[in-house]
């Protein structure tokens, strides 16, 4: 893929050049999530080849260190699938501002919808239009999926040779999406959306606290709908 | 330990579902192209999504360590901070925020 992209000129190496840098922050947090997984899974008593292969199979994060206990548990195949269906439902609505359009090649577009985990997602969010482009969005996500499985590899070797690895270092994560808002939010007509996302995230986190992210989307989505509805009704204020 | 035929079935579930849910709005988006709903859909969604992950990261970390619940919000205040005071450098501002974290959680 790599090579393909190269193709199209030295413009283009500037653009992969500037999507590996953006996937910088992202690699704070995902590498030692990578490592976490790694370690979790020789834990759980499972073969080491099963942390690249999952991470590939899957490339999301949070759903992988939960699909570790059921895999150790041996879980009904069905059961797995539910799993995977109901924490992953959020991604389908991640389609209505992917830049996946600037992508044109089948084999990249399909790779590219492939890796559309949540960091990849809020990096290319927050970039402005004028600076998106395929081989940057590519070259990020690919440099993602490395900083993953590679994780993954090195938390197998380190296996239990470390004592205890340093805690805390997920709080990347953590700390990506707030600065990411921070960026996506610099005009005042973002006010209301923040604001509806706002009353969703907190009567998610109210009533199902367990799967707040989920519920939260969903509420987004819904009154997201239902703003539409009203300003379609006065046209006046669009 | 789990036979090598039931992880590589679950292997291939994964992957079908996970792709199955990236791939398929976008078949059903290509037709509604235009839209005025979807097309105001794309902009309001990014900030709003994006609130959401930091907020809901920011209560599974507070939650999975409840001794660290304040660190992190102090981190998070921290993360703000450098990110507005230093020019809005995503490493450096992700990097300080981070350190805070770990350095309070790990030594204090």
């Amino acid at each position: 893929m790599s090579r393909l992209l190269r193709d199209h000129g030295r413009v283009q190496q500037h653009q992969i050049a500037a999507g590996v840098r953006d996937s910088f922050s992202a690699g704070l947090g995902i590498f030692p999530l990578g490592i976490a997984l790694g370690l979790l899974i020789l834990q759980a008593g499972l073969p080491w080849w099963l942390t690249p292969a999952l991470s590939l199979a899957a490339f999301a994060g949070s759903l992988e260190l939960l699909l570790v206990g059921m895999l150790a548990a041996v879980t009904p195949p069905a059961a797995v699938a539910l799993t995977v269906l109901v924490v992953n439902f959020r991604h389908v609505f991640y389609a209505f501002s992917f830049p996946l359009h600037l992508v044109r090649h089948p084999v990249a577009k399909a790779y590219a919808v492939y890796a559309m985990i949540d960091e990849a997602y809020a990096v290319s969010a927050s970039l402005p239009e004028h600076k998106r482009s395929a081989p940057r969005l590519l070259a990020m996500q690919l440099a993602c999926e490395a900083y993953w499985v590679g994780g993954g590899l090195v938390g197998v070797a380190l296996g239990s040779a470390l004592p205890a690895p340093i805690e805390g270092l997920e709080f990347a994560l953590c700390a990506l999406f707030t600065v990411l808002t921070l960026d996506a939010f610099r005009s005042r007509q973002q006010i209301p959306s923040a604001l509806l996302a706002c009353t969703g995230v907190s009567v998610a986190l109210l009533l199902t606290p367990g799967v707040a992210l989920f519920t939260a989307l969903l509420l987004f989505v819904g009154l997201l709908l239902g703003r539409h509805a009203l300003m379609s009704r006065r046209p006046a204020d669009a | 330990m789990p036979s090598t035929t039931y992880l590589i079935t679950v292997l291939a579930i994964v992957f079908t579902v996970t792709f199955a849910l990236r791939a398929l709005p976008f078949a059903l988006l290509g037709r509604l192209r235009g839209s005025a709903l979807v097309q105001r859909l794309s902009v309001w969604m990014p900030v709003g999504i994006l609130l959401i992950l930091a907020v809901t990261a920011l209560h599974g970390t507070m939650t999975k360590d409840p001794n660290g619940a304040w660190y992190a919000l102090l981190a998070v205040a921290v993360t703000i901070g450098v990110h507005l005071a230093l020019g809005r450098r995503t490493i450096l501002s992700v990097g300080m925020g981070t350190a805070v974290y770990v350095v309070l959680l790990n030594a204090v």
